[in-house]
């Protein structure tokens, strides 16, 4: 019965509910003993989180930039007068092929991640919901290892003398022992090591949420696997695809901490450059300027994938 | 045509073996620093350039407390991620209500910042906040560390919270407030035991994200005291002696041996309450 209210019948609901507030007649947008109330809650949740987001996201962020703007003080920090200085070191060749690596060794990453990524996620998806999310568990447990101990194992698994070397020299297949340490090599294996499970997460979510009778209906209509997989399977888990791109591609183009472990200080990423701005040379405004580089990749890979899904729908848990 | 079905039968059991066998080769891709690193706990050489034999000679030497500086960065560590952890889940917590329950007009600027912490490198957040700390003239240290960590935190406690939120939680609420509890009362007693298992899983991830944590521990750290991963960082160069690896064993050992509790707790109050 409530369901076939007619517009009169809410209409002088209204009216009862305005009577209690004195008899008086109020306009539904006035803010109505009612509707001052509720601000209190609203500001005691959703106050502390806006105010912190602003206050260490957003007004750093804006100052970054500014920063970049400005010139280099003669004993390192800031200068406040105006420069895009900073901008054309980055575009100096010394600077500008770090940049090119960076982005060709996170590209890398990013296309082996969804290499070997996208076959894991799919092989888990596949499983009973109980063993998906037990297999999972165990793509998640090895994170719980100190980051950096996890890189220095692998170090240790490809040193000079360690496991990986003595079987290649054992079975003769190199005479000498391979230097892999301080290697491009070694960092992209690390870098790899550590994306992969981001990759498959998001991936995993969205195959999970395919739906069987759509591949059946493909297979009924005379399509084969590879043409299934191509024109059904692909597109629909495009977002999931294209969050696996972003969780890995941004993070892995800022590390340092990778490059510092793997890279023994020998090899040097944007991460890197930045940092050291912040460190012996000072240069404050170049650090500012790199760091706004990597904010206005981020932000146009994130345009992108706002033009098909929305950020809600990227799978970061 | 009985046979067809039986090579399409064997076909696929190949198949199946195949997917098998990949997983269990990425597998073991994930598993073998964990493995390496427990290895070289028990090494009987004085810096992990070569296995040299067993030994738990470091296991003594770490509990014989001679190596404090090893475990100042743990006392360290572990108090900015218990902290941290507390933070961010308050915070996270009511913001994660909130954002779902509320309609105000910068709420879509405040979901976008949310994801900022989330997707931009750390390293730029960092090296943000580190300017505007200097030129703002606030000391680094403990307080700065924390601040960086909360910063990541939340975001993720927030994420976790909204995914636990559905259309039950408000008629639940709607139920309470008509059985006359006020707001507080039907926050307090309705609406976060409902959302308990999130509360305790992003608890989990904001503890784990903390302690691991590298750029922020370095960037916004004071000169005197660094956490743990910083230290290994900066040990690198020099070479890791066994007694890390000895300490970041038992770390993983103790986290292994939560989850499973945390488990066999949660089996334990599902049987129960099917009995009931």
């Amino acid at each position: 019965m409530d369901d076939n209210r007619t517009p009169k019948a809410q209409s002088s609901d209204q009216k009862k509910q305005n009577d209690q507030y004195g008899g008086r007649w109020l306009p539904e947008k006035s803010s109505s003993p009612a509707r001052k109330k509720s601000r209190l809650p609203l500001l005691a949740q959703a106050g502390p989180v806006s105010l912190w987001m602003v206050l260490f996201v957003t007004l750093p962020l804006l100052f970054i930039i500014y920063v970049s703007f400005m010139t280099r003080g003669t004993f390192g920090g800031i200068e406040y007068r105006f420069s895009v200085g900073s901008y054309e070191t980055i575009m100096d060749p010394m600077y500008f092929t770090v940049i090119l690596k960076s982005f060709r060794v996170a590209a890398v990453t990013t296309g082996l991640c969804l290499l070997f990524g996208y076959p894991l996620a799919y092989y888990i998806a596949r499983k009973p919901q109980e063993t998906a999310s037990r297999l999972i568990m165990l793509l998640m447990i090895p994170f719980w290892t100190n980051g950096m101990m996890r890189l220095n194992a692998w170090m240790l698994f490809f040193q000079v003398n360690g496991p990986v070397n003595y079987l290649l020299t054992h079975f003769g297949l190199t005479e000498k022992p391979v230097m892999f340490l301080y290697t491009d090599w070694l960092v992209n294996v690390g870098l790899f090591t550590n994306m992969l499970p981001f990759a498959v997460l998001p991936m995993y979510s969205s195959i999970e949420k395919l739906q069987k009778s759509l591949l059946e209906a493909s297979f009924d209509l005379g399509a084969g696997p590879a043409k299934t997989f191509l024109k059904i399977t692909l597109p629909l888990t495009f977002p999931g695809i294209f969050s696996a791109i972003i969780l890995t591609f941004i993070p892995a183009l800022g590390t340092y901490t990778v490059t510092d472990m793997l890279g023994g200080g020998k090899v040097l990423y944007i991460g890197n450059i930045i940092k050291n701005q912040f460190g012996a040379i000072r240069n404050w405004p170049l650090g500012a300027a790199l760091s706004v580089l990597l904010l206005v990749i981020t932000a146009l890979l994130i345009f992108l994938y706002s033009r098909f899904a929305g950020l809600e729908d990227m799978e970061v848990v | 045509m009985a046979e067809k079905d039986n090579r399409r039968v064997r076909k696929k059991r190949r198949l199946s073996v195949l997917a098998d066998l990949y997983a269990v080769l990425m597998y073991t891709l994930f598993y073998i620093p964990v493995a390496v690193m427990v290895a070289f706990s028990f090494n009987d050489a004085k810096r992990n350039y070569s296995w040299e034999g067993f030994t738990t000679q470091w296991y003594r030497k770490l509990f014989s407390f001679t190596n404090t500086t090893l475990w100042d960065a743990l006392i360290y560590s572990l108090v900015i991620a218990v902290l941290a952890t507390v933070i961010s889940t308050v915070v996270g917590v009511l913001g994660g209500i909130g954002l779902k329950k509320f309609e105000f007009r910068t709420k879509k600027f405040i979901n976008m910042m949310i994801y900022v912490p989330i997707i931009v490198p750390e390293i730029v957040l960092a090296v943000a906040m580190l300017i505007i700390f200097i030129t703002v003239g606030i000391r680094m240290g403990l307080g700065t560390i924390l601040v960086g960590h909360c910063t990541f935190c939340i975001p993720y406690a927030v994420v976790t919270i909204k995914g636990r939120i559905s259309g039950d939680n408000e008629t639940l609420e709607e139920a309470s407030m008509d059985l006359g509890a006020n707001r507080f009362q039907t926050f307090v007693r309705v609406t976060i035991p409902s959302i308990m298992p999130g509360i305790v899983s992003s608890a989990f991830l904001c503890f784990t994200l903390s302690i691991d944590d590298v750029v922020m521990s370095n960037m916004l750290a004071g000169a005197s005291q660094s956490t743990l991963p910083v230290l290994i960082l900066s040990l690198n160069r020099t070479g890791i002696s066994g007694d890390v690896n000895a300490l970041t064993t038992i770390m993983i050992c103790v986290m292994v041996l939560g989850l499973v509790l945390q488990s066999l707790v949660r089996r334990l109050v599902a049987r129960r309450r099917t009995a009931e």
